[in-house]
């Protein structure tokens, strides 16, 4: 009897918890017919958002790519004073409130920041701009690749990339050959948590680059700003959102899903499989 | 024949390793874990970095700090084969073959008779053919020395009798320096031609197999080799005997010469066990209750107050040892050896 009571406890919990996280979602695209979202998503705000949102996430990806995988291979196999400091730091965005990354970033390349004469006397001005967008992402978005990236790059066996130093090849060939194809998946997750992140930036932007229509205003900056206007294109603006979300999700645990199973960085991902 | 030098010394956690050898066959490192044994290949294929020393293959120098010269492990021609082997999980067995080199992979993959397997994944494989892969791999690179690092202990007591044969005759074949460090004197016996012993990342005594076992230097290289290991006080009698008390009270003798605290070595296939006392040319007998019987391959290990004897499985049958009792055992006093006690 209590046992059975028990079980009804568990099935509720998860019944609230399950539509309350699900019944947002549905909203957007039940409030609307799917016709009429569709004919929004043709309204100059969101084509102007979309192109913005998409180049910027893009390039900022890019950069956290660059520099992000050296760094968190330095920080995954060396060991050396400071070491932690620097993870530490790495990960801190992670934490930060969006906003006070936003004060900080102005207070750095701002036009009276601390780069700011250095950045004027080059004839930069970054404020306001698709560079600040940018600039705004990867500051916000790294610590979620890097931090995945290092715990990818450390799953891989030392053992591992000694014998391909053994076996005749250079530091070069041994990180192509060995250790990214060995660390694949987990940078490949790192990289879709970071892009998702990246897309759905809000607080930093708007206080670095403000949200001006065509030039900074991205996908979310674009609900913000469409709220009071019109609300079918924030709802569109906002499914389509949703949609990229999901398929990003949904992509990165089939990708979990059809790794080989000799691949040894796989548990160290919080990421938990279909099954 | 090449021959490989090696003088060097390398820091490690809790001591210093300190080394100087020279190899042209093959040389077995025997020691127990934590000894240094690994960090030895490891300086010798130049994965890790001795302050100071010297390693030569022939002219090529890889290691010399008066000159600060330090090759990479890429630029020093060494074949390393790893405890656990460290395949390559995400390329095939000829992939990993072909990483070492393209051009003879095919040769190898045939030789070693793994060409079966070319397109398998290693995790797919049984231990003796991840080994065999292994072996092509470090081969395939065309090393100057082959270092062997526990080649057998990642395999069941079935295969290893097997691989062991193999090794021994590929070892042979290959004409080149061997290093191979393993935890286990048989095998080093059984492979190479002169054995070190390496404690605390010093060599003890590095000499062929059985001259371990004739003159071990010291009480750790005895009780590596097998020996029994008991510790004693010595007076010379003359300039032939010496008479030991044992520190069980037994009264032994030896032909080696010593003097007050020693350590008595006798190997347990020179001790003979008989259920009644004969008079015969040994002059060391132990009369005891056996302690325990345990049967090693074809031969049994039986244990008399502090020795242990070996006989034919054979012979523990026909004395009946399984069921206890007390015997008599008896070993020759040039059988037993005397070494300082350390």
């Amino acid at each position: 009897m209590r046992r059975a009571l028990l079980a009804l406890l568990y099935f509720l919990g998860a019944a609230v918890t399950m539509a309350f996280l699900a019944l947002p979602l549905l909203a957007i695209f039940v409030h609307v017919s799917p016709g009429r979202l569709v004919d929004q998503l043709s309204n100059p705000v969101v084509t102007d958002a979309l192109i913005v949102s998409l180049k910027t996430t893009l390039i900022a990806q890019a950069l956290i790519l660059l520099f992000g995988t050296p760094t968190a291979y330095l920080l995954a196999s060396r060991r050396f004073p400071g070491r932690n400091a620097c993870v530490t730091l790495v990960e801190l965005p992670l934490v930060l409130p969006p906003a006070v990354a936003g004060i900080g970033l102005l207070a750095a390349f701002g036009r009276f920041g601390l780069l700011g004469s250095t950045l004027r006397l080059a004839g930069i001005t970054l404020p306001f701009t698709q560079a600040a967008v940018t600039i705004a992402v990867a500051f916000v978005a790294s610590p979620l690749y890097i931090r995945q990236a290092i715990a990818a790059f450390e799953a891989i066996d030392p053992d591992l990339v000694a014998a391909s130093r053994t076996l005749g090849a250079g530091p070069a060939r041994t990180f192509f050959r060995i250790v990214l194809p060995m660390a694949r998946g987990g940078l490949a997750a790192g990289e879709a948590l970071a892009f998702a992140r990246g897309l759905g930036e809000f607080g930093a932007t708007i206080m670095f680059a403000g949200s001006l229509e065509h030039v900074t205003q991205t996908l979310p900056l674009a609900i913000y700003a469409e709220f009071e206007v019109n609300f079918n294109v924030t709802l569109a603006i906002s499914a389509l959102l949703v949609l990229i979300s999901a398929a990003l999700l949904l992509s990165l645990k089939l990708t979990f899903l059809w790794q080989p199973s000799e691949q040894t960085s796989r548990s160290r991902f919080a990421l938990s499989s279909w099954s | 024949m090449a021959t490989l030098r090696a003088d060097f010394t390398l820091p490690l956690r809790t001591f210093e390793l300190e080394l100087a050898l020279e190899v042209d066959r093959t040389v077995a490192l025997v020691g127990p874990s934590g000894a240094g044994k690994t960090s030895v290949l490891k300086a010798i294929s130049g994965l890790a970095h001795p302050p100071r020393g010297r390693i030569t293959l022939d002219g090529d120098v890889w290691l010399d700090s008066d000159r600060r010269l330090f090759r990479r492990p890429d630029e020093r021609r060494v074949g390393l084969v790893f405890q656990e082997y460290a395949l390559f999980p995400h390329l095939t067995v000829r992939q990993n073959v072909a990483y070492a080199g393209k051009e003879r992979a095919d040769e190898y993959l045939e030789r070693f008779r793994i060409d079966h397997l070319a397109d398998a994944r290693p995790a797919s494989l049984s231990g003796g053919e991840r080994q065999r892969v292994a072996l092509a791999r470090a081969l395939a690179r065309g090393p100057g020395v082959i270092l062997l690092d526990e080649p057998l202990s990642a395999l069941d007591a079935h295969t290893k009798g097997t691989v062991r044969a193999e090794l021994q005759e590929l070892l042979r074949e290959l004409a080149l320096p061997v290093i191979l460090v393993t935890h286990d004197f048989e095998d080093a016996a059984a492979l190479a031609d002169h054995v070190g012993v390496i404690v605390a990342g010093r060599l003890r005594q590095l000499a062929a197999p059985d001259e371990l076992v004739d003159r071990p230097a010291d009480a750790f290289v005895a009780s590596f080799t097998g020996a029994n290991l008991i510790r004693g006080k010595a007076r010379r009698l003359d300039d032939d005997m010496t008479l030991i008390e044992l520190e069980t009270g037994e009264l032994v003798y030896s032909t080696d010469r010593g003097e007050g605290d020693v350590g008595v070595v006798v190997y347990p296939w020179e001790v003979s066990i008989g259920r009644l006392r004969h008079e015969d040319s040994a002059l060391n007998l132990i009369q005891g209750d056996i302690r325990s019987v345990a049967a090693v391959g074809n031969r049994v290990r039986v244990r008399v107050g502090p020795i242990t004897a070996e006989v034919t499985a054979l012979s523990a049958e026909k004395l009946e040892l399984a069921r206890g009792g007390t015997v008599f055992a008896t070993f020759k006093a040039t059988g037993t050896r005397l070494v300082p006690f350390v």
